[in-house]
């Protein structure tokens, strides 16, 4: 184990023994009704209740204890630096988990991508086709066509779906602590509605105390829009893959078809999600936050935006002669998500659903 | 400069109150607030609920609590206040409290787990006092109240009874502020060692300063040096046993140690000098930092075994830790022999029964020994043994200035100021005057420093 490693579980060990002492954040949020139930905090703990945090940061304007007092409290902070930790911990290969804590590595990789494909469009693509302007259905192959669009698209996908597979069921095993929690279907609704209204995300009812110290709704509502923003595109495709597999009808598709609409509702909410997400990021408090975790935000909502934003000026412009750069562009920004998908901050939608699993099956004991 | 309508000296919860009271009827309301911005609020950043009466359960009351009960428990917690007019006052005023708090900008959370007694009596502060404090500033804020942190006021130009101005001192800078009315809310003197000396001798070097090191009494000092009236024992404080590893000041409730009942206490001799099990929770609570003041060094041990270690709150300093009395002894510096005889003769007074039932007083208490451990008695014989060191942790004095039922400051002939009010801590004494009933210091903060801005307000009306 590396020495700072070791520094970073003795100090939230420290942390967490006097909100132990304390518990007066009790109401704020499950870290700390998770925190009463213990008494000494392994790593599991640890990783467990940082990624139960949902980085609200009501504690810290609520806690007497916060620097400059010697007892040096901040929660948000420490969490957000051992939640880092988990992910490169339950990450693969260990070479790319780094990127976790050094957000260069996931700019790099994000930046790789995205130069692979406009590289390769640039050298495969004549210009000619390139700036033919396509219409009809069909379009979007004639400029790249359909298998090199799937096949690397395919193979991203279910290697990344791999190795958060493989995270998840790690991060399941470590963070179990004896037997406390118990299995019914209520808690798992519980869970999955905690996960998906993002409940907690409240500072306990006020709203959280993001960016700054008055409590409001603002961070919970920019997330829920690129949450379903995300799902309205992820809905997009799959709908997409319908029509051109089963009806046998091939892109672009009308204006008024499921694939568009959803997409450019999903589309639409992801561009003010992560533009109001960003807004935030960039106003907020820096006391409570770790530095490396705003980089990896970063680069996870910059990925984001940009593909939302390619994706609609290519649905704006797909009649026009930009229609074969667009397309390159989006398929370049969505290479950069896919590539960064597990060693970026992605990753916590696994880690905090499963978190909150565990913490509705704990409560209900 | 033109005047200021109401000036409020002290930032904490009765300040902030009498600030938003006043700005209701009145524009120009400062508060000066001695601390910096991140130690604003006084000892109330350490509160965490608030006592008040009401006619039935809502979602945060378990049950009803009317206002006679309010008024047993106080008078059978603390023996009967000074004032039974104001205290009858403050408890009429209580059960309007949640509702005022409320639209200043306060917010509610269940009863702490393992505090389920007081949910019925006391409704708790959503993350506490400090959340609370936020909330009130804000709130100040939105409603255009100055507010002047490192500014602690170092005179009161009172002539003929009458408030001209405060001189505040800040950066060696002397600085006059004119005001109307003036509502004193700078807390106790519980931080003043030099003060506590004057009472206590030596012994106040090792008290332990639970909450904010700014209460120095300094503005007290002032009122009574102008003539206001004393109210309270000035020797009295109310004191609870903490962690003797705590910091001096300001650590607040996470020294506080629950072990007593669970063991047995020792001095520094190694020799038991109180009941442990007192039936009476809140009492119990509080005495034994007084207890622990009269002991040599104001130093005393709470000793564990593993049966019970498990079984109160996890302390915030790890315990020493021994697998034999006498190695207990001598990592915490007390003669092994005598501590050794204390726990065979507290042992073999035990009736043997290894059980506690902590939820209410068990009956099973010690034989032939005195002082005699009245209940949850049970052999302390199951290594590794277990020490918590403990000093006596202040909260706060008793001892402040007189009022009237209009919150104005009365002199020493018994007449008020004209424009002086006070709230909080400060003059608590009116009420308090030995023992405390959890969370009324919030109600007697926020009752008198709502009625004391609001009078003020309408003096500076005129």
């Amino acid at each position: 184990m590396l020495a700072g490693e070791t520094g970073l579980y003795a100090e939230a060990n420290r942390q967490l023994v006097i909100c132990n002492a304390c518990r007066y954040c009790e109401g704020l949020c499950p870290v700390f009704r998770a925190i009463e139930t213990r008494r000494d905090f392994a790593k599991g703990d640890v990783f467990y209740l940082a990624n139960l945090c949902h980085d609200c940061r009501a504690c810290y304007y609520a806690c007497m204890f916060t620097p400059p007092h010697e007892f040096e409290i901040n929660i948000p902070r420490i969490l957000a630096q051992a939640r880092l930790e988990s992910y490169k911990h339950w990450s693969w290969p260990g070479v790319l988990g780094r990127a976790f804590q050094e957000s260069w590595i996931g700019s790099v990789l994000a930046g790789t991508a995205a130069v692979l494909v406009i590289a390769a469009g640039a050298a495969l693509i004549s210009p000619v086709r390139l700036f033919a302007g396509h219409t009809g259905p069909g379009a979007f192959y004639a400029v790249v066509p359909y298998l090199a669009m799937v096949i690397p698209a395919l193979v991203l996908a279910l290697f990344g779906l791999g190795v958060w597979l493989r995270g998840g069921v790690r991060s399941w095993a470590e963070t179990d602590n004896s037997s406390r929690a118990r299995w019914r279907v209520k808690e798992l609704f519980d869970a999955v509605g905690a996960a998906l209204t993002l409940r907690h995300l409240d500072g306990g009812g006020p709203g959280c105390n993001y960016p700054g110290e008055r409590p409001n709704s603002a961070r919970r509502v920019y997330h829920a829009f690129v949450f379903w923003g995300f799902l309205a595109d992820f809905l997009s495709t799959t709908l997409a893959f319908v029509y051109q597999d089963f009806l046998h009808r091939l892109p672009p598709y009308p204006l008024a078809s499921g694939p568009v609409l959803f997409g450019s509702t999903g589309g639409i909410l992801l561009i003010v999600g992560v533009a109001g997400l960003m807004g935030i990021k960039h106003k907020s408090d820096r006391n409570p936050s770790f530095e490396s975790a705003y980089g990896l935000d970063h680069i996870f909502l910059g990925t984001l935006g940009v593909t939302a934003l390619s994706g609609m000026l290519t649905l704006i412009f797909r009649a026009t002669s930009a229609l074969g750069v667009l397309v390159v562009t989006h398929l370049a920004c969505v290479a950069a998500l896919f590539i960064t998908a597990p060693y970026g901050k992605f990753v916590h939608a696994i880690y905090r659903s499963l978190a909150l699993v565990r913490y509705y099956a704990e409560r209900s004991q | 400069m033109e005047p200021f309508d109401v000036i409020v000296v002290g930032g904490g919860n009765a300040g902030l109150c009498a600030a938003l009271a006043a700005r209701h009827s009145v524009p120009r309301v400062l508060v000066l607030e001695r601390a910096p911005e991140y130690m604003r609020g006084g000892n109330s950043r350490h509160t965490r609920n608030i006592r008040c009466a009401h006619a039935s359960a809502d979602k945060f009351f378990s049950a009803p609590y009317s206002e006679e009960e309010l008024l047993e428990d106080l008078i059978g917690v603390t023996g009967g206040p000074a004032n039974l007019d104001l205290a009858k006052f403050a408890i009429r005023q209580s059960s309007k409290l949640p509702g005022w708090m409320e639209q200043h900008g306060a917010a509610w959370q269940q009863p702490l787990a393992g505090t389920l007694s007081l949910g019925r009596t006391n409704r708790w502060f959503l993350g506490g006092g400090k959340a609370l404090l936020n909330a009130y500033y804000r709130t100040a804020q939105h409603m255009g109240i100055t507010v002047r942190y490192d500014a602690p006021v170092e005179d009161l130009e009172i002539a003929d009874g009458r408030f001209e101005a405060v001189r505040l001192k800040s950066n060696e800078k002397q600085e006059l502020i004119r005001g109307q009315a003036v509502v004193i809310a700078a807390g106790g003197y519980e931080a003043n060692i030099d003060w506590l000396k004057r009472h206590w001798g030596e012994a106040a070097n090792n008290f332990i300063i639970r909450g904010s090191p700014y209460n120095d009494g300094s503005v007290l000092a002032k009122l009574l040096e102008k003539g206001a009236k004393p109210m309270g024992d000035p020797k009295g404080f109310h004191a609870v046993a903490v962690d003797a590893r705590a910091p001096r000041f300001d650590g607040g409730i996470v020294t506080r140690l629950d072990a007593i009942p669970f063991g047995v206490v020792v001095n520094k001799l190694g020799r038991r000098f109180y009941d442990e099990g007192e039936a009476i929770w809140p009492k119990r609570y509080a005495i034994w930092g007084g207890l622990i003041a009269s002991q040599p060094d104001q130093l005393a041990y709470a000793i564990v075994d593993s049966k019970t270690i498990d079984s109160f709150l996890p302390p915030m300093f790890k315990p020493y830790q021994a697998d034999s009395v006498s190695a207990l002894a001598t990592a915490i510096g007390v003669c092994s022999d005598t501590l050794a005889q204390t726990l065979d003769e507290f042992n073999r007074a035990t009736s043997g029964k290894n059980e506690q039932q902590m939820e209410s007083p068990d009956g099973n208490g010690t034989r032939g020994i005195s002082p005699p451990k009245s209940n949850w008695a049970i052999p302390i014989d199951r290594p590794p043994y277990y020490a918590l060191p403990l000093r006596p942790g202040i909260t706060f004095t008793y001892m402040g200035v007189a009022v009237d039922e209009a919150a104005r400051v009365l002199d020493n002939s018994g007449r008020a100021f004209e424009n002086v009010y006070a709230a909080g801590e400060i003059m608590s004494g009116n009420i308090l005057t030995k023992g405390y009933l959890g969370g009324f210091g919030m109600t007697i903060g926020s009752v008198f420093g709502e009625l004391a801005g609001r009078m003020a307000a309408i003096h500076a009306r005129g």
